[in-house]
């Protein structure tokens, strides 16, 4: 660390014309434009900032009320966002798909309007249902944070992805990064694969094919046009895949997956796909292995590379918290 | 569009009311009350406040170390007061926040806290409130480059480079060679909307 | 007495006798009359429909009506007075009511109904297997027998295949005294496995939506395995709503071969497209719409497909159009993408979405109202039933409907007179309205 704290920006920087934070839901990074990405970036720098301090508290968004709306269960992801609430002085009220309400059949849109009615201006929504969240936001007059939808989207999970990637790589121009696992139906995939392309990131993808989305083809066949995704390198073979890679992201395995004919067994699929020290020598040195969790170790990962000094998995973690600060501030705090 | 800072941006149209020259009279005589003040220097603490104050309290404890060489250099640190404000909304397009950076642990120290412009002391209320956060401080006293008046809470500088006296819808803008390429004080009258939208810093 | 009413001037269109020229219609005693350039010339009160198509009613063969049980969603009157209004003069009920129209009682009902309270001709359909469950047949010849014009488990297609062929053998001796194959049996194709939870067509819209898809091939292979059941049964399937290039590929084959198959085409499968579900009518937080409107069973395509299904209803591979009109409430398609109730609320903007495919070009007026007129009669043999339907001959039923081609109307769904305003077609614009419906010679709407 230098000796002196420096002028933010290099001096002379173009802080004042750069564009305006005029976003009022994070529902996907598919609309992010890379300022937006940098602003996030920049505001989870402070909130680091905030996270290490001794008592991790300002008091940024003092009486406002963030909701949380959680219709499937997640420990990690709805602690975050309270964490990240709480860290910045707002009042949280957390509701859960168990609560009477919603498991009395009330519809989401009913359960929405009673959320705004009673007060709350940020609402964090995760929901089995792709596209749920795009619902809400369309009719209430909260801004929305999407905590996960379906297999749609997560934005904030891509953007601590992205900012822990930064902390390491700087720049992610012409960086490799490899996601492996079940890229069709994960939504941290996705909104990693927007968030990448837009800061210029090479992608690769790597699964068997029964895990790869429609018209995502192995066979270096371009993609069909319209896009439905951005274009990524596609290989069903790890090791082809690990060639030179700066960032290797292991997916987590969902283990219904077996079930439903998509995979034979989870031997087969470790012994093809799983990110072990043999493998990860074909990567670049040193680096960044990453996870969003919870992990299946010797599954996806082995247990070894997970805990190896190039694992930025638990960081990931405290990432998270300082990103979804970034996130409800500037939501919170954005022009009006 | 609006105006880019720096080469010919900021500053642009106004009244030089402060030459580079008096700028450096100025610190230096600051530099000299903050001395006289605090007798033992080892425990003082120079705190600039995000974005001039920053190379300002850098300027100040280059001079103190200029004439008390045989004390070492004051400790520096840099204060975002983004996350304590209350006035953003009306005021940015663009809430932009920066990491706190203090050298040392305030607790217990004399605190200096250094800003360019002194007007409503809104700022100066939440850099209180977020230097607290941080521990303990035995005393905070305030230097500024600039006093342009205005108050409307009760905050009163204990170093002032100049006093300004100023109708409220003029703005004063502080320059500074480590941002905006040259040393200068100028008031701009009869301010623009979109600009004080911009600029609003105060 | 004789009851009559004179349509003047229009531009009668009959695809049955090929006329296509500026005359009246003469309606008398609910028949008609008369088509001739001066048979009006004598009645002292008259329509006129100078600048307006005249043409026979529109025939649907695939209508959801909802009564019994869903009557929130639709009732008979609801669903025959939206028919009156999208032209309509005669529709065929779906089966899949609560209780499904399993037995004679409820197609009963529904006919009693219909003639206390509906705005025009019902004819229904009955179930295939009892409660629709795929297990054992239903009375098909006591369903024949009290009115049922066909046997359908629509909503679900008949997954065994054994069933189905037994179906088909059993409907074959169903035959009408008016001659012809046994009643038509209509399949709702879709290989369930292979559409599993899908929601939405398999394609890119789906991936960039990350919701679960229903490929092509799940249609495809029961439209497959209902043409070799054909072959092997010489009795008539009817393929319902086809929308994939494939379906209409092996429906032309078959038909070239002789099998005695049938199939009919939806407006919303001609005219959109799986785009639809992503964009959505109007402007949306994030831009992507996840349109619960556009949510229909079979779903939309891509745009391939739906060109392949003009193609195939040009060529005659397809034999007429069926609005699949599938009114719900509010509340079912309120709410997320995946739990939101399946279909469109069609028959109020068929003819103005079909006639975008005119206006573009791509089909001649006489080509578009044979698909909607005698086409379904021939399909699914419902001149048997009544006799010289969906015609302007002489001693046909008097079902007339009055087209404007060119009139401009906004979509507005608050507006419509079916219950169901589900649609995705809400704030468009679409050219060409229904005017007026005449049904047995009485004006059932009427919007001069």
């Amino acid at each position: 660390m230098s000796e002196e704290p420096t002028v933010a920006g290099g001096a002379i920087a173009a802080l004042e014309v750069q564009p305006a934070w005029e976003r009022r839901h994070v529902l996907d990074l598919d609309d992010f434009t890379r300022p937006e990405i940098e602003i996030v970036m920049e505001t989870t720098d402070a909130m680091k900032e905030v996270l290490g301090r001794e008592v991790p508290r300002v008091p940024a968004l003092r009486g406002k009320t963030i909701v949380t709306l959680f219709y499937e269960a997640s420990t990690r992801t709805r602690a975050s966002f309270e964490l990240a609430a709480k860290a910045l002085g707002a009042d949280v009220i957390n509701v859960a798909a168990s609560d009477s309400s919603v498991q009395k059949g009330e519809s989401l849109y009913d359960t929405v309007r009673t959320l705004q009615a009673v007060g709350a201006q940020i609402l964090v929504i995760r929901h089995g249902s792709s596209g749920a969240p795009y619902l809400v936001a369309r009719r209430v007059e909260m801004n929305v944070v999407n905590g996960g939808d379906g297999w749609h989207a997560h934005p904030t999970q891509g953007l601590l992805d992205l900012y822990t990637m930064r902390s390491h790589l700087g720049d992610l121009r012409g960086k490799r990064v490899v996601i492996i696992g079940d890229i069709a139906h994960s939504r941290v995939a996705r909104s990693n694969l927007w968030g990448l392309a837009t800061l210029g990131a090479e992608i690769v993808v790597c699964a068997p094919p029964t895990l790869l989305p429609y018209g995502m083809r192995p066979d270096g066949s371009p993609p069909e046009e319209p896009l439905a995704l951005p274009p990524v390198i596609v290989e069903t073979d790890l090791d082809r895949a690990l060639e030179g890679a700066d960032v290797v992201m292991a997916l987590r395995l969902q283990l219904e997956r077996m079930a439903s004919g998509l995979l034979p067994s989870l031997r087969e699929y470790a012994r093809l796909y799983q990110v072990n020290e043999e493998r990860l020598a074909r990567a670049r040195p040193g680096a960044l292995v990453m996870h969003p969790g919870p992990m299946n170790e010797g599954v996806e990962i082995s247990s070894a590379v997970a805990r190896s000094l190039q694992s930025a998995i638990e960081e990931q973690v405290t990432n998270g918290v300082a990103v979804r600060m970034a996130v409800l501030y500037l939501l919170a705090r954005g022009k009006p | 569009m609006f105006p880019v800072p720096g080469v010919g941006g900021r500053g642009m149209n106004g009244r030089t009311v402060l030459t580079a020259e008096d700028v450096r009279r100025a610190v230096g005589r600051i530099a000299h009350e903050i001395v006289e003040r605090n007798r033992n220097l080892d425990d003082v603490v120079l705190v600039g406040m995000r974005t001039r104050g920053v190379p300002l309290a850098s300027r100040l404890a280059a001079a103190i170390q200029e004439f008390e060489s045989a004390q070492g250099r004051v400790p520096v640190g840099a204060l975002d007061i983004g996350l304590y404000r209350d006035d953003i909304p009306a005021m940015e397009l663009r809430p932009q926040i920066r990491p706190t950076e203090l050298p040392t642990d305030i607790h217990g120290k004399r605190v200096v806290l250094v800003d360019d412009v002194l007007c409503t002391g809104r700022s100066i209320r939440a850099a209180l409130d977020a230097l607290i956060d941080f521990g303990r401080p035995a005393s905070i006293q305030l230097a500024v480059l600039v006093d342009r008046g205005h108050r409307e809470l009760p905050i009163r500088p204990d170093y002032v480079g100049k006093n300004i006296p100023t109708a409220s819808n003029e703005d004063v803008q502080v320059l500074l060679e480590e941002t905006d390429g040259r040393d200068e004080v100028v008031v701009i009258p009869a301010l623009s909307e979109v600009e004080g939208q911009v600029e609003g810093e105060r | 007495m004789s009851e009559s009413l004179t349509i003047r001037g229009g531009r009668v269109i009959d695809p049955v006798s090929g006329l296509d020229a500026v005359a009246d219609v003469l309606i008398a005693d609910g028949r008609i009359a008369a088509v001739s350039p001066d048979a009006g010339k004598e009645a002292r009160e008259a329509v006129d429909a100078t600048g307006l198509v005249v043409c026979p009613g529109f025939v649907d063969t695939h209508t959801h009506l909802r009564e019994p049980g869903f009557e929130h969603k639709e009732t008979i009157a609801s669903g025959t007075l939206a028919a009156a209004r999208g032209g309509f003069t005669t529709v065929c009920a779906m089966p899949n009511t609560e209780p499904a129209a399993d037995t004679a009682a409820i197609i009963e009902f529904v006919l009693r109904t219909a003639q206390a309270e509906g705005a025009i001709r019902v004819l229904p359909i009955g179930c295939v297997t009892k409660g629709r469950q795929g297990r054992e047949l239903a009375e098909l010849a006591e369903l024949a027998a009290a009115g049922a014009v066909a046997f359908s488990d629509d909503g679900s297609p008949v997954t065994d295949a054994h069933l189905m062929r037994r179906a088909l053998e059993y409907a074959s001796m169903l035959r009408p005294p008016a001659g012809g194959l046994g009643l038509p049996v209509i399949d709702h194709c879709e290989e369930p496995a292979l559409s599993a939870d899908g929601v939405m067509h398999e394609g890119w819209v789906a991936v960039r939506l990350g919701l679960q898809g229903v490929p092509a091939a799940a249609e495809e292979s029961m439209v497959a395995r209902d043409i070799a059941l054909a072959g092997l049964t010489g009795a008539q399937v009817h393929i319902a709503h086809v929308s994939t290039v494939g379906s209409v590929e092996l429906i032309r084959r078959a038909k070239s071969a002789g099998l005695p198959v049938t199939a009919e085409v939806t407006p919303h499968h001609l005219c959109l497209s799986h785009e639809a579900v992503l964009l959505g009518p109007a402007e949306t937080p994030g831009g992507l719409a996840f349109d619960t409107n556009a949510k229909v069973s079979p779903p939309l395509r891509t745009s391939e497909d739906a060109a392949a299904c003009l193609a195939g209803l040009l060529d005659g591979a397809i034999d007429c159009i069926a609005t699949d009109h599938a009114p719900h409430a509010v509340e079912d398609k309120l709410c997320e993408f995946d739990q939101a109730a399946m279909g469109i609320s069609g028959l109020e903007t068929a003819l103005g979405l079909c006639l975008s495919l005119v206006h573009d070009g791509r089909v001649e007026l006489p080509a578009l109202i044979e698909k909607l007129t005698i086409g379904p009669v021939r399909a699914l043999g419902l001149d048997r039933h009544i006799e010289s339907i969906g015609t302007l001959s002489v001693g046909a039923p008097g079902d007339v409907t009055l087209i404007d081609p060119e009139a401009e109307w906004t979509v507005e769904p608050e507006r419509f007179a079916s219950k169901g305003r589900n649609t995705p077609l809400a704030g468009r614009t679409l050219r060409g309205r229904v005017v007026a419906t005449v049904y047995e010679g009485q004006v059932v709407f009427d919007d001069r």
